[in-house]
């Protein structure tokens, strides 16, 4: 399926009423070939999860660590060869390297992720308790960067080359070079230990008996902004170079030529024609952004995914680690599709029929 | 403002991240503070896993289990669930523990003998993933003749046996007919101590309220939250943000709070040491006069002052100074001694060369050291001991390596070994030096073999009584330091932080591994708060 690719060049501001070919009549078509594009992403999925999985344990099994010996600890001093023999005889992590692989796609397959070595649970509970908190760790500070970095990033082209654009340059130039760790430390001696304001770290307070959600909000605040800022200077600063780009444009200038006020000329014009290959830079920095999460939870003692697939990977279990690649996987995937799919929806020229 | 579009693309990200959070919004929602008086203590490792069976808290000081026995301040074994010391027969072979009457699990069930046999069976069941079947190779078998005996039958005479009565007895009643490996049990544990579980977030804390109808009493406050703070950092930032009355810290992070107002710094010593070992696989450590002169050209003093930050004493043996069994004849100078050093590589042969480095037979005098590489106390030793050993014309070439490219080496490369127990000198030292276990894995690596070391060793295990004991022990370290196979460096001291309104806080001499059970806080039971 295809839609009709329109003739216009951009796309009609709405706020502006003259230009005769008018965009809502042909806006429920843009989604149209939605359906072919999301099977056929749901189609490619399946081999690039195989293969990452596959990838998985194959570097798994080339790494030379001994599970057992791991599992052991300092016990691994005073355990006997034969003691941990028996243990990787009970994990079957001796088999050879397909057996392993098929019973871990054959218990996939009837919904069990698996036995944690690690950390002595199922695979399941393991992301059950963690996962939420870190997707709500980036789901928040995804908002907030988005949000600020279009404000901020807006802002700054209108008065290009003004004190606010050369500060916020300068800032994001700057914050771009610092370690998210350094800037959660020094967050945390600022706002914890210097002004008292926010908790150092922790889900709750230490002693709280459930988790009371103002607690927990209290307790994010420092690690969403610091992940949020740290992920945020290249947000900032393509938004403020492609607004003050599209400041520029034809139309922009037509619309301002015709009077409309300026606030209507940035960010209905102007943002707008910016906002298309932003909506790229999001899905290309998803990983990225998950990335900073492991560390701001290290650094936060946030109970996330973080600590624990850090700990997957250097205790050899397979079955956890291979569940939170593929978990990663997925999201990174289902980010794309949602960006060509927001993408569509937001620029007519765009057809979803690749 | 907004026109279609970016409404649209608004909508679409906040929907995301509605589902994101709505997804994972908490399932439980109740508030307030635990019990008062709770205390909150923080480490930075956290147990896999909740039950003795499966290695935790092994060696007592659980806060959920007890014993057969247990230790007090000075690691002296003291009854627990049994009602007195153990008995041992004449031909030291059968240990008899009588049960103490009236105490009940967690769950209110009685505490029997069966909950004794189970849980040391499951130990030596192979299909448990225990780690600690190793440390019970003597036990045959273990019997409960009557509701409160327990027979345990040994396979040889083990001296020391009553020290392994310190493992944490589970309820049978709970775990029969599970797999143990996998059981709830694991995470929502039921013992006899101080304290009962409350809940267990991974990665985060432990939450503990005090058992009221302990057998031991009732517990001096509420309950103890133990925080899992994995980095160093952090755990001395929320310190100070005085989150917790006592974290464990490393001693570099401790000094930025002596002396400061409403804390004090617990600097406890320990059996955990740290040394060279050198093979007897590689040419230039096998020569006993290489050793020697290594053992008086490091200079264990300034390690102390300067590595450790002084937390720490100089080490010479593997029995620590606190231990009874330790042999007063084996000290030695804390200070470099270049001179002894040089003299013995000069008596032997060992010629300086144009560089500098000693040669002798056309072969120089220079070897590799190992040491893990994410261990930053190791390498500091590692690259202490090579600049000292260069002063004395010997070559070293530190190298920092994972243990699994460390292990198939071990045999012809030194390494910085830690390791150390305040308990019994059979527990490690058995395995570490004795010729049996030359060359098998972690044991003895450096495939150290003396006939006088290996009889000192079995002496002091097959013999029950405590002069033998300690004549034969005194004997395995002056063979030891004549010998050298480990140039011994230092014994490092554990450090805390403890809030100056804290109570009751006593040391004891602690082993290698501490993180909830084993740490400043094994007798937390009996720790208050002045408010």
């Amino acid at each position: 399926m295809t839609t009709p690719a329109p003739t216009a060049k951009t796309p009609a501001p709405t706020a502006a009423p003259p230009p005769a070919r008018t965009t809502v009549r042909r806006r429920p078509r843009r989604l149209a070939g939605a359906g072919t594009v999301v099977r056929r992403r749901l189609l490619v999925a399946v081999p690039i999860l195989a293969a990452t999985s596959v990838g998985m344990f194959a570097l798994g099994a080339a790494s030379p660590i001994d599970p057992a010996q791991q599992y052991a600890g300092a016990a691994a001093f005073t355990a006997t060869e034969e003691n941990l023999a028996q243990i990787r005889a009970n994990w079957g992590v001796d088999d050879p390297l397909p057996v392993q692989y098929l019973r871990w796609v054959g218990n996939l397959l009837q919904g069990d992720l698996g036995w944690s070595t690690s950390r002595h649970e199922p695979v399941t509970a393991v992301l059950a308790a963690r996962a939420g908190w870190t997707l709500l760790l980036v789901g928040a500070a995804l908002a907030l960067v988005l949000v600020a970095s279009l404000l901020l990033g807006t802002l700054a082209a209108y008065r290009r080359g003004g004190w606010f654009d050369r500060a916020l340059r300068a800032t994001a130039y700057a914050v771009q070079s610092m370690p998210v760790f350094w800037i959660g430390l020094a967050a945390i001696a600022l706002f914890a230990l210097t002004l008292g304001w926010l908790p150092a770290g922790g889900l709750t307070d230490i002693t709280a008996t459930g988790t009371d959600p103002a607690d927990v909000a209290r307790h994010l605040i420092l690690p969403v902004g610091v992940l949020a800022i740290a992920q945020m200077p290249w947000f900032v600063l393509f938004i403020r170079d492609a607004v003050a780009d599209s400041l520029r444009d034809d139309h922009v200038l037509a619309a301002r030529a015709r009077g409309l006020p300026g606030r209507t000329v940035l960010f209905g014009h102007a943002l707008r024609t910016a906002l298309l290959p932003f909506l790229t830079l999001v899905g290309t920095h998803l990983p990225e952004l998950i990335g900073g999460a492991v560390l701001v939870e290290t650094v936060f003692s946030l109970p996330g995914l973080g600590a624990v697939t850090v700990q997957a990977a250097l205790g050899s279990d397979f079955p956890l680690l291979a569940a939170t690649t593929l978990a990663t996987t997925v999201v990174v995937l289902a980010a794309n599709l949602g960006t060509d799919l927001a993408y569509a929806a937001a620029d007519p020229r765009v057809r979803l029929d690749d | 403002m907004g026109t279609p579009v970016s409404k649209r693309v608004a909508a679409v990200a906040v929907a995301g991240v509605l589902a994101v959070a709505g997804c994972s919004s908490p399932t439980t929602t109740s508030t307030g503070a635990a019990g008062a008086g709770t205390l909150v203590v923080a480490t930075a490792g956290e147990p896999d896993a909740l039950n003795p069976v499966l290695n935790y808290g092994v060696d007592g000081g659980s806060l959920i289990f007890d014993g057969l026995v247990a230790r007090d301040a000075r690691n002296e074994l003291v009854p627990a669930l049994a009602r007195e010391l153990p008995t041992v027969s004449a031909d030291g072979r059968t240990v008899t523990a009588k049960l103490r009457d009236g105490v009940l699990f967690h769950d209110g069930s009685p505490f029997t003998a069966q909950d004794v046999v189970f849980t040391y069976q499951a130990v030596l069941d192979p299909k448990v993933d225990s780690t600690l079947r190793s440390d019970l190779d003597m036990l045959a078998s273990v019997t409960a003749p009557d509701p409160s005996t327990v027979v345990f039958t040994l396979k040889y005479a083990y001296a020391p046996f009553a020290q392994r009565l310190a493992l944490g007895i589970v309820p049978a009643k709970a775990l029969t007919g599970q797999d143990i490996n996998k059981a709830e049990f694991n995470r929502k544990p039921v013992g006899t101590g101080p304290y009962r579980v409350t809940s267990w977030t991974p990665g985060d804390r432990l939450v503990l309220a005090a058992n009221e109808s302990y057998w031991g009493g009732k517990p001096a406050n509420g309950g103890v939250v133990v925080a899992f703070v994995a980095d160093d950092n952090v755990r001395a930032q929320r310190m100070r943000a005085g989150e917790f009355d006592a974290a464990e810290l490393a001693p570099k992070l401790t000094t930025g709070f002596d002396g400061q107002a409403g804390y004090r710094v617990q600097r406890v010593p320990t059996a955990d040491y740290r040394g060279v070992m050198l093979p007897m696989g590689n040419p230039v450590t096998a020569d006993l006069a290489v050793r020697r002169a290594l053992n008086a050209a490091v200079d264990r003093a300034a390690m102390v002052t300067g590595l450790l930050g002084g937390a720490g004493e100089p080490a010479f043996g593997p029995v620590p100074p606190t231990s009874e069994f330790a042999e007063p004849s084996i000290v030695g100078r804390p200070a470099a001694d270049p001179a002894a050093a040089t003299a013995a590589l000069d008596a032997a042969g060992w010629k300086p060369g144009p560089d500098g480095i000693r040669a002798k037979d056309g072969r120089q005098a220079a070897f590799a050291l190992m040491y893990p590489a994410t261990d930053s106390l190791r390498k500091e030793l590692a690259l202490a001991v090579t600049a000292d050993a260069k002063k004395v014309g010997i070559k070293i070439t530190p190298e920092g390596l994972t243990w699994d490219a460390i292990t198939p080496r071990m045999g012809s490369d030194a390494l910085v070994m830690g390791y150390g127990t305040p308990y019994d000198p059979d527990f490690v030292s058995y395995k570490l030096f004795g010729s049996a276990f030359a060359g098998q894995g972690f044991f003895n690596p450096g495939s150290y073999r003396s006939s006088v070391v290996d009889k000192a060793l079995q002496d002091g295990r097959a013999n029950a009584e405590p002069a033998a004991r300690k004549a034969a022990y005194a004997t395995f370290q002056k063979q030891l330091a004549t010998d050298m196979p480990w140039v011994f460096l230092t014994y490092l001291q554990h450090t805390y932080v403890v809030k100056d309104a804290v109570a009751g806080v006593t040391p004891r001499v602690e082993p290698h591994e501490h993180d909830v059970a084993n740490s400043l806080w094994w007798n937390i039971h009996t720790w208050t708060r002045k408010s």
